[in-house]
C-alpha cells in the first residue's frame, strides 16, 4: 500500500492479482471502485450545470413572459406527463432494485430489474413521442411555424383529454370565474365555490385585455368583477421585466396587441396564445428542456443495453459491480432532473 | 523491468508487450508505427499527441495573427495614406474571417488545452509518482474528441471561415451566412474534451495520489491542474449548453436569443461568460502553476508562502465564477449588478497579487540561471504584472464604459493570454529533455525567447495608448493618427512571429540533433524527474520516494553528465526549514 508505483506488490498482498476487472494502474479494486465513483459523481455535477443553463433560462423567460408560460401551460398534457412522472420513478426504483442485486450477486434479480428498467424507459419515450406528436400536428412548434390550433378529427391519445379540456373551458364563458374553476380542476383540486385568487388573475389576461385586477392583486370577487369592465387598452397585459439581469426587453416593454379576442371573453388558451406576442418562447423552452432531457434517455436506454448484456453474460457479482452502480448513479440523475421539468412546465400555474 | 508490470491484472495489450521489453525500452519505442499512437492509452503519448496538435494550430493561430496585423499597415480607401498602400489584397470580409479565426483557434484549441492537456497529461501522474491518469480510456476519449473539434473548426476555416469574433455573440452569429455551425459544433467537442480531461484529473489527484503525498506535499503545478480541472468540470457545461442552442437556435429558427421570437440576446451574453470568464483562468492558472516550478528550480530556492499559493489557486479558481459580468458593463445590466461585478473583479487582483510577491520572494537571494525557461519565466512576471495591472483599469466600471471594446482591452487580454503562451514555452522548454530524451540548443531557445517576448512588447505596448485614445478593436480601417502605432504595433507581430518559428525549430531539430538529456538536467525536485528521460511505459523503474518538492538538498551536481542526481537527505539531518 505504500508504493503504488510498483503494481507487482499488490498481487502478493492481495492474492487476486490475475482479477481480470482491476486495470494495470490502481492498487486495489476498492482504490479503482473509489475512482470509478468519483469520477461519475463529477460527470453528473458536469450533467447538473450542463442542465443549469436551460433551467436558468427558463427561469429568465418566465420571468420575463409571466402570461405567455401561465397559457403556455394549457398545451401540455398533465396526464400524461404525471403517467411518464411516474414511470421514471418506477424505473428509478427498479434501478436501485438491481444495484442492490448485484452487490449481492444475484444474477437473475440484476437481469430482471434491468429489463423492467429498460421497459420503464422506452414507456417513458413512447409516451413522449405521444405528447410531441401532438404537439407537431396541432402547430405547437418553436418558431415562425407557431400557430397552435384544435384539430377534432385528430383524436388521438393526448388530444382528446385536451380537447375536452378545452371545451369545459370554453362553455362557461359567460361566467369567467366559473369557468375558470372550471378549466383548472384538472390541475388543482376544486375549492367549493369560492373562485381561487390567483386563478383569477390568470383569467384577465386570457379572457380580457386590461390588466386591472393583474397590477393590483385583488380577492376573487374582486377580480370577477374587474373581468367584466370595459377594456382598457392602454395598459401593458404584459408585465414589464424590462431591467433584468438579462438587459433591456423591448419585446416585453411593447404595448400588447389588444386585437383578435378582445370582444369576446373566450378563455380558450389557443386564441388567448394568438395575440400573445412571443408565445411560442415557451414551446421553444419546452422543447429544449426535454428534448435534452429525451437525448439523456436515449443515452441511458444504450447504457442499460450495454449493462443487461453484460448482466446476462455474469460479468457482474458482489466482487465487481462498478457499471451496475454508476450506471444507476446516471440513471436517478436522469429521473432527477424530470422531477423537476414535470412541475416546471406541467404544474405551475 | 519486469518487475514494474503486475504479472497480469490489466488489460491494455501494449502493457503486455511492454512486459516482455527489456531495460532500454522507454514509452518513445514501445510500441512503432502510427497505430500504436492513435491506439495508445498512455497518458504520455496522449500527451505527445495534444502537443503536435497544439503546436500545429499555434502556427496557424500565429498566422492569423501576423494576417490581421499585416492588413492593418494598409487601412483601405483612405486618402490619407499614401497611393501604394491602398489597394491590398486583403478585403474587410476576409479581415474579420482572419480576426475570429484567430481568435477561436488560440483560445479553444491551443491555450485552452496547451497547458493542461498536452503538458499537463504528460506530467501530472509522474509528479504524483503514479503510473497513469485515473481513467485511460476516457483520457484517449478525450483526445479523439479534442480532434474531431478541430477537423470541424478547421473544415469550416476551409470552406470559408466565420466572421462572428470568438466570442459568437448573438444576434449577428444567428444572422451570419458564415459557417458558424460547424465551428460552434467545433467549440462544443473541444469543451468536452476539456470537460473530461478535468475530470481525469481530478480523480486522479484525489485517487492515485501516494499515501505519503499530503494535498500540502504536492508541486503547486498540481494544485494549479486541480482548481483549473474544477473550473474545467464545472464551467464548461455551461458553455457547451449555450452553444448548443446557439446551433438549435441557427438551424431551426428555436428563437431562445431572438428579441423578435421572445428570445434575449444578452442572455447569451450572461451564459458565455459564464463559462469564458472562468475560461481565462482555465488558460491562466496552469500558467501560475508552471511559473511555480520554474522559478523555484532556476533560482534553486525552496518556493516561499507554498500554502498561499496553493490557495491562491483555489481562490482564483472560486472567484472566477464569480466576475462574468464585468465584460457586460455596456450590456445595459442594472448598476447595482455591475457594482457587484466590479467589486469582485478587484477582489481577483488579492491571490494574483500574492502569487506575484511569493515568486518574488522565491528567487529574491536565489543563485539564479538564466536557461531558456528562466527567460520566459522572469518575462512573464513583466507580462503578467502589466495584463493583471491593465485588468483593474477594465474592472472599474466608469473607465471601462471609455476603454470598452478598443485597443486596450485587446492589449490586456493579450498581456495575459500570451503571457500563458510564454509559460507554455517555458514549460516546454523545462519539460522538453523528459519528454523527448533530447537537450535542445540553450542559445537557440533563449535567442527565440527574447525575441518573441521582445516582440510581444512591442506589438502590445501601443495598444494601450491607442486604445485610451479611442482606437476601437475589430475595425479594418482607422483615422490617420493611429497610423504610427498600428505600424509600430505591426512590426512588433513580426518581430513575434519570427520568434516563434525560431523556438519552433530549436525545439524541432533537437529531437534529430539534440544531445542526450540525463534524467535530471534542471535540478528539480520534482518527482518526474527521478525517472529516466524519457521515461518508461510504466513511468518509474524504481519507485520514487515522496519528499519536499522544493528541498533541493537532496540533489547533488555531477559535472560528468551536467545534471543532478537524487542523492536523499542522510539519516538524522533536519528536514529544511521554509
Amino acid at each position: 500500500m505504500s508504493d503504488i508505483a510498483i503494481p507487482g506488490a499488490h498481487g502478493a498482498d492481495h492474492g487476486h492479482g490475475h482479477d481480470p476487472n482491476l486495470a494495470h494502474h490502481f492498487e486495489t479494486p476498492a482504490q479503482q471502485f473509489d475512482a470509478s465513483k468519483l469520477g461519475m459523481w463529477l460527470f453528473l455535477a458536469q450533467e447538473v450545470l450542463f442542465f443549469s443553463g436551460l433551467f436558468c433560462a427558463y427561469v429568465i423567460y418566465r420571468n420575463n413572459h409571466p402570461d405567455i408560460f401561465r397559457i403556455g401551460q394549457h398545451f401540455l398534457d398533465t396526464y400524461w406527463g404525471a403517467f411518464n412522472t411516474v414511470v421514471l420513478i418506477l424505473s428509478s426504483f427498479t434501478m436501485a432494485m438491481g444495484v442492490w442485486c448485484a452487490q449481492k450477486s444475484y444474477q437473475r434479480g440484476l437481469i430482471f430489474c434491468l429489463v423492467l428498467t429498460l421497459l420503464g424507459a422506452f414507456g417513458f419515450m413512447v409516451v413522449k413521442t405521444i405528447e410531441y406528436t401532438d404537439k407537431f400536428t396541432h402547430g405547437k412548434v418553436w418558431g415562425a411555424n407557431f400557430n397552435p390550433h384544435h384539430d377534432e378529427s385528430h383524436g388521438a391519445g393526448a388530444h382528446a383529454t385536451e380537447a375536452a379540456h378545452q371545451e369545459a373551458a370554453g362553455g362557461h364563458a359567460a361566467q369567467p370565474g366559473a369557468a375558470h374553476e372550471t378549466a383548472k380542476e384538472e390541475h388543482a383540486p376544486p375549492s367549493g365555490g369560492a373562485p381561487h385568487p390567483l386563478a383569477n388573475a390568470d383569467m384577465q389576461h386570457e379572457s380580457t385585455p386590461p390588466p386591472a385586477a393583474q397590477t393590483a392583486p385583488a380577492g376573487g370577487a374582486q377580480a370577477a368583477a374587474d373581468a367584466n369592465k370595459p377594456p382598457e387598452p392602454a395598459v401593458s397585459t404584459i408585465k414589464p421585466a424590462a431591467i433584468g439581469p438579462t438587459g433591456l426587453n423591448l419585446a416585453a416593454l411593447a404595448p400588447p396587441t389588444p386585437g383578435e379576442h378582445g370582444g369576446h371573453d373566450d378563455v380558450d388558451p389557443y386564441v388567448a396564445a394568438k395575440s400573445m406576442k412571443d408565445m411560442q418562447i415557451f414551446i421553444a423552452i419546452y422543447f429544449c428542456m426535454t428534448g435534452l432531457h429525451g437525448i439523456h434517455v436515449i443515452a441511458g436506454i444504450i447504457m442499460l443495453i450495454w449493462l443487461l448484456s453484460g448482466a446476462i453474460k455474469g460479468r457482474y457479482h458482489s466482487g465487481y459491480y462498478t457499471p451496475i452502480d454508476l450506471g444507476g448513479l446516471y440513471w436517478h440523475l436522469v429521473d432527477l432532473v424530470w422531477i423537476y421539468l414535470f412541475p416546471m412546465f406541467y404544474l405551475i400555474h | 523491468m519486469s518487475t514494474l508490470n503486475p504479472s497480469a491484472g490489466h488489460v491494455l495489450p501494449h502493457d503486455r508487450e511492454q512486459g516482455h521489453s527489456h531495460g532500454g525500452d522507454n514509452y518513445l519505442t514501445d510500441g512503432r508505427g502510427l497505430l500504436s499512437w492513435l491506439g495508445t492509452l498512455d497518458h504520455k503519448r496522449i500527451g505527445i499527441m495534444y502537443l503536435t496538435g497544439i503546436l500545429g494550430f499555434f502556427i496557424v493561430g500565429g498566422a492569423f495573427a501576423v494576417l490581421v496585423r499585416t492588413t492593418l499597415l494598409w487601412p483601405q480607401k483612405n486618402s490619407a495614406f499614401p497611393g501604394a498602400i491602398q489597394n491590398f489584397p486583403i478585403t474587410h470580409d476576409m479581415y474579420n474571417i482572419f480576426f475570429t479565426l484567430h481568435g477561436a483557434i488560440m483560445v479553444f484549441i491551443v491555450i485552452i488545452p496547451g497547458i493542461p492537456a498536452a503538458l499537463g497529461n504528460f506530467v501530472l501522474p509522474l509528479m504524483l509518482g503514479a503510473k497513469d491518469v485515473a481513467f485511460p480510456r476516457l483520457n484517449l476519449a478525450s483526445w479523439y474528441m479534442w480532434a474531431t473539434g478541430v477537423l470541424t473548426a478547421l473544415g469550416s476555416i476551409l470552406a470559408g471561415g466565420v466572421d462572428t469574433g470568438w466570442t459568437f455573440y448573438t444576434p449577428y452569429s444567428t444572422e451570419s451566412n458564415t459557417h458558424v455551425i460547424p465551428v460552434v459544433a467545433g467549440v462544443f467537442l473541444l469543451g468536452f474534451s476539456s470537460i473530461l480531461t478535468g475530470l481525469n484529473f481530478i480523480v486522479t489527484i484525489h485517487k492515485l495520489r501516494p499515501p505519503e503525498m499530503g494535498w500540502f506535499k504536492m508541486p503547486l503545478m498540481l494544485w494549479a491542474l486541480y482548481s483549473t480541472a474544477v473550473l474545467q468540470v464545472l464551467a464548461t457545461p455551461v458553455l457547451a449548453i449555450t452553444l448548443c442552442l446557439l446551433i438549435v437556435e441557427k438551424a431551426i429558427g428555436i428563437g431562445i436569443f431572438t428579441p423578435a421570437m421572445g428570445g434575449d440576446p444578452v442572455l447569451f451574453q450572461h451564459f458565455f461568460w459564464f463559462y469564458s470568464h472562468p475560461a481565462v483562468y482555465i488558460m491562466i492558472l496552469p500558467a501560475l502553476g508552471v511559473m511555480s516550478e520554474l522559478l523555484s528550480v532556476f533560482s534553486r530556492r525552496h518556493i516561499f508562502g507554498y500554502s498561499f499559493i496553493a490557495f491562491s489557486s483555489v481562490a482564483i479558481a472560486l472567484l472566477s465564477f464569480l466576475v462574468w459580468g464585468h465584460h457586460m458593463f455596456v450590456s445595459g445590466q442594472s448598476n447595482l449588478l455591475g457594482t457587484i461585478f466590479s467589486a469582485i473583479t478587484f477582489t481577483v487582483a488579492v491571490p494574483s497579487a500574492i502569487k506575484v510577491f511569493n515568486w518574488l520572494a522565491t528567487i529574491y537571494g536565489g543563485s539564479i540561471s538564466f536557461k531558456t525557461p528562466m527567460i520566459y519565466a522572469l518575462s512573464f512576471i513583466w507580462i503578467f504584472g502589466i495584463g493583471g495591472l491593465t485588468g483593474l483599469f477594465l474592472s472599474t466600471m466608469g473607465t471601462d464604459v471609455h476603454l470598452h471594446d478598443t485597443y486596450f482591452v485587446v492589449a490586456h487580454f493579450h498581456f495575459v493570454m500570451a503571457g500563458t503562451i510564454f509559460v507554455f514555452f517555458g514549460g516546454l522548454h523545462y519539460w522538453w529533455p523528459k519528454i523527448t530524451g533530447k537537450m535542445y540548443n540553450e542559445g537557440l531557445g533563449a535567442v527565440g525567447a527574447l525575441m518573441s517576448v521582445i516582440g510581444f512588447n512591442i506589438t502590445f505596448l501601443p495598444q494601450f495608448v491607442m486604445g485610451a485614445r479611442g482606437m476601437p478593436r475589430r475595425y479594418y480601417n482607422y483615422l490617420p493618427e493611429f497610423y504610427p502605432f498600428h505600424l509600430i504595433s505591426s512590426i512588433g507581430a513580426w518581430i513575434a512571429g519570427i520568434g516563434f518559428l525560431i523556438t519552433v525549430f530549436c525545439l524541432m531539430s533537437s529531437i534529430f540533433r539534440g544531445r542526450k538529456a540525463p534524467a535530471n538536467p534542471w535540478g528539480a525536485a520534482t518527482l518526474e524527474f527521478r525517472t529516466t528521460s524519457p521515461p518508461p511505459t510504466g513511468n518509474f523503474d524504481v519507485t520514487p520516494v515522496v519528499d519536499d518538492p522544493y528541498d533541493f538538498d537532496v540533489l547533488r551536481y555531477d559535472e560528468a553528465t551536467d545534471s543532478y542526481e537524487y542523492v536523499g537527505r542522510p539519516a538524522g539531518a533536519p528536514a529544511r526549514a521554509h
